[in-house]
């Protein structure tokens, strides 16, 4: 017998009433549309961390958002209202969210003393009064006022801050602001190499 | 870049050149596809390999690494002897016209003013001719044999087709061909766009190879248009913030410039930095720059800076000479560097001839590295080599935010600063980049307080006026970027509002507008496009004042009319400029100042004296080249590039034996190191690897598949070879040059490994941005036996 797709259709009908009658309704079950992942998800617009298209993106964040609550990131897209990249991300862009949550993320504090061959975890006011005292050290010890012509230059060329084209805009300002205050000249980042 | 991404559809003509954006800015790239799509736009590619660019290109042109110049000399040659350039535009918008004095000239590859001993050029005779009414003389004509197009005109008849094919081993043919489809874009109706990365600025020449590309572009009228203009595409996802907030040697935010000794007070310093006009009325916009400074100065020392005080002026350091990357580095290999800094950074990776770099390491005394991942750098002691019991360097490493994690905005290549949300919690343990900053400012100013120091006024009178002082949010900062009226405690709405009294401050002119009284103007994301040329002007905020094409008013005529009615930059409507906001004044009519409100001379610089090895561009040979000069033998390469002691020791010399061409790349997988620290990307992209000729395989019995061996005279890389007919033999001064490629991805932390691309590149760098030669240096090649299983 040939069947047209409205027999077909028929069929599927009268079959489905069939199982029902052995004690299964499941027209709720095929009534129901799979739901997104992302249907209770927060949405956080953000933008592309590699090369700078700057790609928009949409990073969606499950977690009440309360402050006693841990939000996790279950997905990152291209935002499609995104006059540059319409939506869409290339390989990196699109596997941004391992990056996000990469397993390889540090979460302490290392030091490595001279001559060692292993790092030691420490704490944070371990690593900061070490970075601070080093850091006066270091300017004490090379510190200008006046060049050999006696011209005032007070700069140190002791210590040397470098990077980054990966921070925000906000905190690279901070770093010139300070660094330049604490009178350091050698300061470069990424767009030298 | 110019212009920003989604106008490169506007584009006629699309020239991809030092770059290969389908790989390595893919969606960014989707717009010059857009262009040949929908726009009938020709696109083509010139490189040194045949690229994922070049394999949906309309033609591709191979050429030697390093022989950029000549190829964009040839452009020029080209179109003046076919009469090719737009004429009107360079009479309108250019110096083409300005008068140099009679004592400039070239000759055997040097310019005039050459000091031998000091390997530098004395400028005066590339200046121009003045007046006796104080402006420069100009000849409209452009007939005058000293006005700069001539002198243009003459210094690139060098450049014909045969020595461009002779230099760059290309056909003369192809090169022709090439040269009239890029050139068919010097009439007011058609426009090209160049699209360039570091494949331009990581040579000797890498400046001038720019400057050359910027001469074509101007010649052929297609800057400050829709679909034009010169576009760098940037590698890293705030490479232009971070370079516009200078986290840069020699300059400060807003690209004003670091004091100098010589400059003793703040008046020394404004009169070096201010420009004055060389022709009548221009507006000379740089004339603002004791404006900028002075605001700026109230930004970071507020009440402490006051006229009584030259504003602070004296807070800051004033450097002398050289103090970017090669530099620090060179400051750290004689053992003069103690301490090194770096955040979000794999500085080992990054820098040229690994091997001298972890001897600079070596000798610190310690360094500081702030990222979220461990880095081969933080571990340069155990690097492949090392003995980390000989290495007394202290190490501390600090784990950091990432960008996810915070808000704060990235600047991307077209300008725009693109506020971003944060949307997850850093992990328990891990502190934000302004923490640790704010934590180390706090702890060092208080052990000045106590135990006192060398000089730290600077830092006692630093401005920290932020909600909490140990993380100051984002948008404080960003609202202290953007400025304020000092008496009402407004934010200001533009640079124009900033006076040279101290009643303003703004941490950076250019973002002036940025964070106003209205609110986070970087955080905008309507979608509105009233031009239909892709300006989006209320999508986020683009420096500067929200413009979307920089130099927009030489997108029209002398009379104010748009050169092309359908791709209208601005257009003047008899009351006011309409389109895109306008860099000329919203009301000024046309005909007044010149178009380049941001030069002395109110016109683009053809000829211009501002870079250290010339007034207009030559080809110099990259320092390791396989062949000689073919225009001037006894200077082969640039004459004013700075020699790091030791470092002519370390490149190949007579008698060495290595032939080939290398150049380096990244791939569409990855994103320099950072990447090798995602799983779905390692497995995308696992291995090191060598592009290897087919030719020049088979000669070494090398097969696509198995092992190769590179090395230079600085060290050796090896990996799987990749036998290539992407990179053809080319036939460069008579004799056969050969090519080899090299991706730059690997280290020895990551989550894969492989041999450190640098391991082979020259400590050598661009003679005014000291750039490193990255792109252009010479290796040899054997096979390598099979990995043991």
């Amino acid at each position: 017998m040939s069947m047209s797709r409205r027999t077909f259709l028929k069929a599927s009908v009268a079959g489905g009433v069939g199982i029902s009658a052995l004690g299964f309704d499941l027209r709720p079950a095929y009534a129901a549309v799979r739901q997104l992942k992302i249907r209770n998800a927060r949405e956080y617009k953000t933008v592309c961390p590699y090369c700078a298209v700057g790609c928009g993106t949409i990073a969606y964040v499950h977690g009440s958002g309360g402050l006693n609550t841990t939000n996790t990131i279950i997905h990152v897209e291209g935002d499609p209202d995104s006059p540059i990249n319409g939506g869409t991300l290339c390989p990196k862009g699109a596997s941004q969210m391992q990056l996000a949550i990469s397993p390889r993320l540090r979460k302490s504090p290392m030091y490595r003393e001279a001559g060692s061959s292993e790092w030691r975890e420490v704490d944070w006011d371990f690593a900061m009064e070490w970075f601070a005292r080093k850091f006066k050290e270091s300017r004490d010890n090379t510190f200008i006022e006046q060049d050999t012509q006696g011209r005032t230059v007070n700069r140190t060329n002791g210590v040397a801050w470098v990077g980054s084209a990966t921070v925000a805009n906000e905190d690279a300002y901070l770093i010139t602001k300070t660094m330049r205050a604490m009178g350091l000249t050698y300061i470069d980042h990424q767009a030298r190499i | 870049m110019t212009n920003h991404w989604k106008d490169i559809k506007n584009a006629d003509v699309v020239l991809v050149m030092g770059a290969n954006p389908a790989e390595n800015h893919p969606c960014g790239f989707k717009w010059a596809l857009e262009a040949r799509d929908e726009n009938g736009a020709t696109l083509v590619t010139i490189d040194p390999r045949y690229t994922r660019t070049s394999a949906v290109a309309d033609k591709h042109l191979q050429i030697r690494p390093g022989s950029d110049i000549a190829i964009l000399g040839g452009l020029i040659r080209h179109m003046l002897a076919n009469d090719l350039h737009h004429a009107d535009y360079v009479r309108a918008h250019t110096n083409a016209s300005f008068i140099v004095s009679g004592d400039f000239g070239f000759e055997d590859g040097l310019f005039s003013g050459f000091d031998e001993a000091a390997s530098r050029y004395d400028k005066t005779s590339w200046q121009y001719e003045m007046a006796p009414d104080g402006f420069v003389r100009r000849d409209m004509t452009l007939e005058d044999p000293r006005c700069a197009f001539q002198l243009l005109k003459t210094h690139y008849e060098r450049y014909t087709p045969a020595m461009v094919a002779q230099i760059a081993g290309c056909s003369e043919e192809k090169f022709l061909e090439m040269a009239d489809i890029i050139c068919s874009t010097g009439r007011a109706d058609r426009v090209g766009t160049i699209m360039y990365a570091v494949g331009w600025t990581m040579h000797t020449v890498g400046s001038q190879i720019i400057r050359t590309g910027a001469i074509v572009q101007l010649l052929l009228g297609n800057i400050g248009r829709p679909g034009g203009g010169i576009n760098a595409l940037r590698g890293h996802a705030n490479v232009q913030g971070a370079t516009d907030h200078a986290i840069v040697a020699g300059i400060l935010p807003g690209y004003l410039r670091v004091p100098t000794p010589e400059q003793a007070t703040l008046q020394d310093h404004l009169e070096a930095s201010t420009p004055k006009p060389l022709v009548e009325g221009t507006v000379n916009y740089w004339g603002n720059y004791p404006k900028f400074l002075v605001s700026q100065l109230k930004a970071w020392f507020g009440d402490s800076a006051t006229a009584a005080n030259e504003f602070g002026y004296q807070f800051l350091g004033k450097q002398d000479g050289d103090a970017t990357w090669l530099s620090i580095w060179d400051e750290a290999h004689q053992g003069r560097l103690e301490g090194f800094v770096t955040l979000g950074f794999n500085p080992l990776l990054a820098g040229p001839d690994v091997p001298r770099l972890l001897q600079s390491m070596s000798r610190l005394k310690w360094m500081a590295v702030i990222d979220p991942f461990l880095l081969d750098s933080a571990e340069f002691w155990r690097a492949p080599g090392m003995d980390p019991a000989e290495v007394q360097t202290e190490v501390m490493y600090m784990p950091t935010t990432h960008w996810i994690e915070r808000d704060g905005s990235f600047t991307n290549s077209g300008r725009w600063a693109q506020w971003k949300e944060k949307a997850i919690d850093p992990p328990d343990g891990v502190r934000s980049d302004t923490w640790i900053l704010s934590e180390l400012f706090w702890r060092v100013k208080e052990l000045y307080q106590q135990e006192g120091g060398a000089y730290n006024e600077p830092i006692q009178n630093l401005t920290w006026n932020y909600l909490n002082p140990r993380e100051p949010t984002l948008p404080e900062l960003a609202k202290e970027i953007n400025g304020y009226d000092r008496a009402t405690g407004q934010l200001l709405d533009s640079f124009a509002q900033l006076t040279a009294d101290g009643a303003t401050s703004s941490g950076n002119w250019i973002y002036a507008g940025s964070y106003t009284e209205a609110g986070n103007m970087m955080a905008r994301r309507g979608t509105d496009d009233p031009t239909g040329l892709g300006m989006h002007h209320d999508w986020t905020w683009s420096w500067p004042l929200n413009r979307r094409v920089l130099y927009n008013r030489a997108s029209a005529d002398a009379e104010g009319r748009p050169w092309d009615q359908t791709r209208a930059g601005i257009a003047w409507n008899g009351r006011e400029w309409i389109g895109d906001v306008p860099d000329y004044g919203r009301t000024t009519p046309p005909g007044g100042p010149g178009a380049f409100i941001m030069t002395e001379e109110g016109v683009a610089r053809l000829f211009s004296s501002a870079l250290a090895d010339g007034p207009l561009s030559e080809h110099y040979e990259p320092v390791e080249s396989p062949t000689t000069n073919a225009l001037h033998e006894a200077v082969a390469v640039n004459p004013v590039i700075n020699w790091y002691d030791g470092v002519r020791e370390t490149l190949a010399s007579e008698g060495d034996d290595f032939p080939y061409a290398c150049t380096v790349y990244r791939v569409v997988e990855h994103e320099h190191f950072v990447t090798l620290n995602v799983p779905l990307l390692v497995e995308a992209m696992p291995d090191f690897f060598v592009e290897i000729p087919e030719g020049l395989a088979a000669e070494k019995g090398i097969e696509n598949g198995g092992r190769a061996r590179v090395w230079s005279k600085r060290g050796e890389v090896e990996g799987v070879a990749i036998v290539t007919k992407r990179i053809k033999p080319l036939m460069v001064n008579g004799q056969t040059v050969w090519t080899v490629g090299i991706p730059v991805h690997w280290g020895f932390v990551g989550a894969t490994r492989g041999s450190m691309a640098n391991l082979l590149t020259p400590y050598v760098g661009d003679a005014n941005t000291r750039c490193p030669e990255f792109k252009a240096f010479l290796v040899n090649v054997e096979r390598a036996e099979p990995l043991s299983t």
